[in-house]
């Protein structure tokens, strides 16, 4: 069996934000989720992560962001292998990383503003030192007119750029979306897309999972795609 | 809608505001603090009791007085009186009169019995320094000193039953006490629990977040003590009202002279707000950490 190694040339530069080494993942006794993966991401890279629905997208996010441990092989963050990190320094490493989950994961009873305001807040920060930057982040996400509106009240469009503007107040180093347009129309994914082309360009590094590929052909950015667990590689813009 | 102030902006509480389950905890909480500060008056006025009757005992004595051949019952216990009132630790001996002799064991002997033809002894109240006080012995050897045929009753036959008593009421009170505390302990981990797991989404966002699990059982440790202090109030409330009713109706031995309550026992239900809060933060803490390194 051949090694499913990514090398993402240029992307492989050290120290890489994230470095997968033959790394699986299994929930409990269940058969492997994900097999073998090998690849690295360089800081301020844009990858896609694509693959039939169960191909382990979801899962190799959760690794990433610290929800699952790998059963097999060595993920290293930020140049720390994440199996000997001990546990009460686990936050501060997530604190560093921004996650769009694909059900938002927004609280019900905050309003927009502080959903927003939350990793700022968990991070100790005083709240005269962030309001105009949590502000002026929901503005450039769409939402000036919304900063009162709880959850509930929010169009799927709106959810979706509001669990971004929380995920990258912060000023992560990397960004992970799962399937950030699976809730909205194509026009929406491609203002979304320009959002992350954007956060990328002041040296994010972003990491989307999705099986929309038109947005993947639209991005033009290189793709990991998984199957059945495996990586194969693929191109730019999702061309073999 | 009115345009968003971010200057006017103040953060809102992590966890959501009250939930339904809320009173039914508070109203379980208040009743076990209720009846743990009853518990506690209780065993104050036992105590008060005990101490009460072991000091009455303690400072008296009955000396019992058989008349010689040559003299009349009312001169021996004249005699004894005498000689008792200068043993040191005596502050008063007193011979009682035939009267109160009589009527002290008229209730053993019935209506029947014609106590004139009864060979009664005399008895001698001797009243005892309550700081220095005469032992028996003292008070023998004083009596055969004068020649008197007498037996000494210094009550301490009464005093240790009285004491052991006393003693197992303060420990079942205890008892009663521990079981109530740890019992509204179950009640906030159980609650900690259903509230963990009605939030558990809240407390997977703070997590993935960046959120310290000590924080996060902060949160959960900081809203049950509150709770668990309003609780407290309540219960301890109620008890002290029920006290001071008890107090009244009784007058200066309480209810009743068996537990008399005190104005000052009321105090010592005031911790109770502040214990419960303990009980619970400490519960919600261990309950919170338990089960976020599980869900995690």
């Amino acid at each position: 069996m051949s090694r499913n190694t990514h090398a993402a040339g240029a992307f492989d530069a050290d120290p890489a934000v994230v470095r997968f080494d033959d790394v699986s993942m299994r929930y409990g006794r269940a058969p492997e989720t994900l097999k073998d993966l090998t690849f690295s991401l360089a800081p301020g890279s844009f990858h896609f992560v694509t693959g039939a629905s169960g191909a382990g997208k979801t899962s190799l996010l959760k690794l990433i962001f610290l929800a699952a441990r790998p059963s097999k092989g060595l993920l290293h963050l930020f140049g720390q292998d994440v199996s000997a990190i001990a546990p009460r320094e686990q936050p501060f490493l997530r604190r560093r990383i921004g996650v769009v989950y694909q059900e938002f994961k927004l609280l019900e009873h905050l309003s927009a503003f502080d959903n927003t305001a939350l990793p700022l807040r968990i991070a100790g920060r005083k709240p005269e030192s962030y309001r105009q930057d949590v502000a002026e982040l929901l503005a450039w996400v769409g939402l000036r007119s919304r900063m009162h509106a709880m959850p509930a009240t929010l169009a799927g469009g709106e959810k979706q750029r509001l669990a971004i503007a929380r995920a990258v107040v912060n000023r992560p180093d990397i960004l992970l979306a799962d399937e950030p347009t699976g809730n909205v129309d194509h026009e929406m994914g491609l203002r979304i897309l320009r959002l992350f082309v954007e956060l990328n360009r002041l040296g994010t590094t972003i990491l989307i999972a999705t099986h929309d590929q038109d947005l993947v052909a639209a991005s033009g950015m290189p793709v990991l795609h998984l199957d059945e667990g495996r990586l194969t590689q693929l191109g730019a813009g999702g061309e073999a | 809608m009115s345009e968003f102030d971010a200057e006017r902006w103040r953060p809102a509480p992590f966890l959501p505001e009250a939930d339904a389950k809320d009173g039914s905890l508070i109203f379980v909480v208040a009743t076990l603090c209720f009846l743990a500060c009853l518990t506690l008056l209780a065993v104050l006025a036992a105590d008060r009791a005990a101490r009460g009757w072991t000091g009455h005992l303690t400072n008296e004595a009955t000396i019992i007085v058989r008349p010689k051949a040559n003299e009349t019952p009312d001169g021996a216990a004249a005699r004894a009186a005498e000689a008792l009132a200068g043993v040191p630790g005596v502050v008063e001996a007193r011979a009682l009169e035939k009267e109160k002799a009589e009527a002290l064991i008229a209730p053993w002997l019935g209506d029947a019995a014609d106590l004139e033809d009864l060979p009664i002894p005399r008895l001698v109240s001797v009243l005892l320094d309550p700081e220095t006080p005469a032992t028996g012995e003292a008070l023998d050897r004083a009596l055969k000193a004068q020649g008197l045929d007498a037996i000494v009753d210094d009550h301490s036959v009464w005093m240790k039953d009285i004491e052991r008593a006393a003693g197992t009421a303060r420990v079942i009170g205890g008892a009663v006490f521990a079981l109530i505390a740890i019992a509204a302990g179950a009640v906030v981990a159980f609650a900690t629990r259903a509230g963990l797991a009605a939030r558990r989404e809240v407390v997977e966002v703070l997590h993935l977040s960046g959120a310290e699990d000590g924080f996060i059982a902060g949160l959960f440790q900081i809203r049950f003590a509150r709770m668990a202090a309003t609780a407290g109030l309540f219960g301890a409330g109620a008890a002290a009202i029920m006290g001071a009713v008890l107090r009244f109706a009784g007058g200066g031995d309480g209810l009743t002279p068996v537990l008399p309550i005190a104005w000052i026992d009321l105090l010592a239900v005031a911790p109770a707000p502040l214990a419960a809060a303990a009980v619970a933060a400490v519960s919600a803490r261990l309950t919170a950490l338990a089960l976020i390194r599980d869900m995690m």
